[in-house]
């Protein structure tokens, strides 16, 4: 038991791998099993992630040595830095490794009865578990080329599975060539900040560089390539475009997990500017930066989400607008880190009420897009106008939509209320004008979610969904697990607070005990 | 100044690419641009490692008394040009799709999905 | 207590917030049974008044979901049309904005 928790870090990375290479062998001799083995996998690698979580966050970060003679040994005789691929799991890590490890194991539970119908089914799960593993990578690891190599993983998996559909019609192909050629020049323009990084300092280690860190001229260029481009790949505007192609083009629970891998990119941003660089660079700046691109999304996600015709396009605007909550509250502390009395007034609880909104972002984001795919597996289209009259007939789906929609929209007892609470407060002690456009956009949210419901659910009953019925089990179940973390999250958020959300600030905030951990060796 | 000379190579490299993709109309010179781009920083990964008057970074056959490159880059560079392939294999063959389904490659026009 | 969210200047706690809604709204439906009873169903009380004009059919007076903010669209003609424009779906405009962008960061990060 102790040997799996020593090595757990390796095991949650490699399972969906190897998984994924086993998967097309398995649906060689039996297709009907295909399902359940993923989601057996999947699980697994839930347990093992929610073991670890109570490890770390009771005796502090966790690293583990690729090739080292003991998982710890992070300096071995004779060298003052590391030298192998080390991953290295704070509490901020642990925290989005959970969110992607319930996303994932809750797709492979959905995709049961979703996919069942379509085939070349191995490939798509074998696409799905090498999404996870990239994005599980891109998450514990502490080796900034390592990330490189995991966002490339995660990127081409996911455009395989964004096209996956283009059997039938021509655009989910289109969606998948927009979408490589926008993470192709991120990626590459990561690299290149890794170069630059290296040119310098000759090490690759995120610890190693944030403690030798002197901000010269090519620093600054670096910082501006990956806040650019990691914040590109989370969805802010004016460089979102992407983002409704791809959403409303993937199968529903591909959706789902696409929205968790954006949420790792912008966790990678984070990363780089707290972690590495901390204040050595000049954090109002670039906190104003990301504030502002923090409010245009919020604002011109939610307009734009107002006049769409598509379920899905519209959700992904919604998932522009709350990426843009994370970046205010984020931007928010970045621009106060130097300035110890406003980062204890209000710096940290802004930064804990953006953090914890990436989680429920996660839950009821993923929610909403599970109701849109069992809108489309029962009446084959995704178009508001076709639709309408569904509450008689599925009486769950509406119940979890309805979850959903108040969670999105910030109505008290779901947890958007809490986390949106927290963000309102701090942010206006810091500037009272940026708290109000956040609260408006909230109004709006909750409008277009109204006229989701209206449209598809209310109104009178069509005659060509006479026969429509509930949808299959396995799906309800993935919706009613999403649906029960967001009312308890609701209930209860100190307790996720507390315990998940603060370590996770306070890791990100203490540059010095991110570099303590590995040079001071273990 | 004549060392520097990779470097304005890597330079033109990257605008050429960053041109194409924001100029060129036609979807299979997009993804070349996508190439030029990558090859750009590759480029820039391996003449990070070169050190003057040193040789390749053979351990076994090193002459004595010489310094060599450095390997961390050459490696780095192994790992990009292997992704390279495979991006560039999935986005010719999503190019072709969408010659098949419709019927054009001009990106003028392969723009069902707007606004 | 148990639920007790501490935000930077004041708390929230969903259970009583709970708990008070359920009071609240007993009291409510307690007062709304006590009243008028002349309620009869299926007569001419129950139809919808839509400013005199007949009814169709319930098919008909539905809003279909493009029409549903009109007045809200309309009068925001002047921030929609520019907006819309905006978002021509042509990937090379994704490119030029992404360069756009860092262009502009560049500058501001330089100068301060």
């Amino acid at each position: 038991m102790s040997s799996i928790l020593t090595h757990s870090p390796a095991l949650v990375m490699a399972l969906p791998l190897l998984a994924a290479f086993l998967t097309p062998v398995v649906g060689r001799f039996n297709r009907k099993i295909l399902g359940w083995f993923i989601s057996v996998i999947l699980g697994l690698t839930l347990g093992i992630t929610i073991l670890m979580a109570i490890q770390i966050l009771t005796n502090g970060s966790m690293i583990y040595v690729f090739g080292g003679s003991e998982a710890g040994l992070t300096l071995p005789s004779g060298y003052t830095v590391p030298i192998r691929i080390i991953f290295h799991i704070d509490a901020m890590g642990i925290f989005m490794g959970l969110i992607t490890a319930v996303v994932s194991f809750l797709a492979a539970i959905y995709s049961l009865s979703f996919m069942q119908k379509e085939s070349g089914l191995e490939k798509y799960y074998a696409l799905l578990l090498l999404l996870a593993t990239g994005m599980f990578g891109m998450e514990f690891t502490g080796d900034i080329f390592n990330f490189f190599v995991f966002l490339e993983i995660a990127s081409i998996s996911s455009v395989a599975l964004i096209a996956f559909r283009s059997t039938l019609s021509g655009e989910p192909a289109e969606a998948g060539y927009k979408y490589m050629v926008v993470s192709s020049i991120s990626a590459l323009m990561v690299l290149f900040a890794v170069g630059l990084f290296y040119g310098q300092y000759d090490v690759l280690n995120m610890a190693t560089i944030a403690s030798v860190m002197q901000f010269t001229q090519l620093d600054k260029i670096a910082l501006i390539l990956l806040v650019t481009v990691l914040s590109m790949k989370a969805g802010s505007v004016p460089m979102h475009m992407w983002t409704p192609d791809a959403y409303s083009e993937a199968p529903a629970a591909i959706t789902m997990v696409l929205v968790a891998a954006s949420q790792a990119s912008l966790y990678a941003l984070f990363r780089v500017s707290f972690s590495l660089y901390n204040i050595s660079l000049n954090t109002v700046t670039i906190g104003w930066i990301i504030i502002i691109l923090g409010v245009l999304s919020m604002f011109i996600g939610v307009t734009m989400a107002i006049i769409q015709k598509d379920i899905k396009r519209l959700m992904a605007y919604h998932a522009i607008s709350q990426t843009g909550y994370m970046l205010l509250g984020v931007g928010v502390g970045l621009a106060v880190l130097a300035n110890p009395v406003a980062l204890d007034s209000f710096g940290i609880k802004a930064m804990e009420g953006s953090i914890f909104h990436i989680m429920n972002h996660a839950m009821y984001k993923g929610l909403l897009f599970l109701t849109a795919g069992a809108l489309f597996y029962r009446t084959g289209t995704r178009d508001l106008n076709k639709m309408g009259g569904l509450a008689n007939n599925m009486f769950y789906t509406t119940i979890f939509f309805i979850i959903g929609a108040a969670a999105i929209a910030g109505i008290p007892p779901f947890n958007g209320f809490a986390s949106k609470l927290i963000i309102y407060e701090s942010v206006y002690k810091f500037n009272p004008l940026l708290s109000i456009i956040a609260m408006l956009v909230s109004i709006l949210t909750l409008a277009s979610f109204v006229k989701v419901f209206h449209s598809a659910f209310l109104g009178p009953k069509l005659e060509q969904y006479k026969k429509v019925q509930e949808v299959p089990k396995s799906m309800l179940f993935a919706m009613a697990t999403l649906a029960c973390i967001i009312v308890l999250f609701g209930l209860f958020p100190d307790v996720i607070v507390k315990n998940l959300v603060h370590p996770a600030v306070m890791a990100l905030i203490n540059q010095t005990n991110y570099t303590a951990t590995i040079l001071g060796g273990i | 100044m004549i060392g520097n000379f990779p470097y304005i190579a890597v330079a033109i490299l990257i605008g050429l690419g960053v041109y194409t993709l924001i100029f060129k109309k036609n979807l299979i010179k997009i993804a070349i641009g996508i190439t030029l781009i990558e090859s750009g920083a590759n480029l820039f990964l391996i003449t990070l490692g070169y050190r003057k008057g040193a040789v390749a970074p053979i351990y076994t056959q090193a002459p004595e008394g010489m310094t060599m490159v450095l390997p961390t880059p050459q490696a780095l560079t192994l790992t990009s040009i292997v992704i390279g392939v495979a991006t560039t294999a999935l986005i010719l063959s999503i190019a072709m799709i969408i010659y098949k389904k419709y019927g054009t490659i001009n990106t003028d026009e392969v723009r069902r999905l707007k606004e | 207590m148990i639920g007790l969210l501490e935000t930077g200047s004041g708390y929230w706690n969903a259970i009583t917030w709970v708990i008070m809604v359920i009071a609240v709204g007993a009291v409510v439906i307690w007062l709304r049974n006590h009243g008028e009873d002349k309620y009869k169903k299926d007569t001419d009380q129950t139809k919808p008044f839509l400013s005199g004009n007949p009814e169709i059919s319930k098919e008909d007076s539905h809003v279909s979901a493009s029409h549903i903010y009109w007045g809200f669209t309309e009068a925001l003609k002047h921030y929609y049309q520019p907006l819309i424009k905006l978002h021509t779906g042509n990937i090379n405009d994704y490119s030029g904005w992404i360069v756009l962008v860092m262009a502009i960061i560049f500058i501001v990060v330089g100068v301060s």
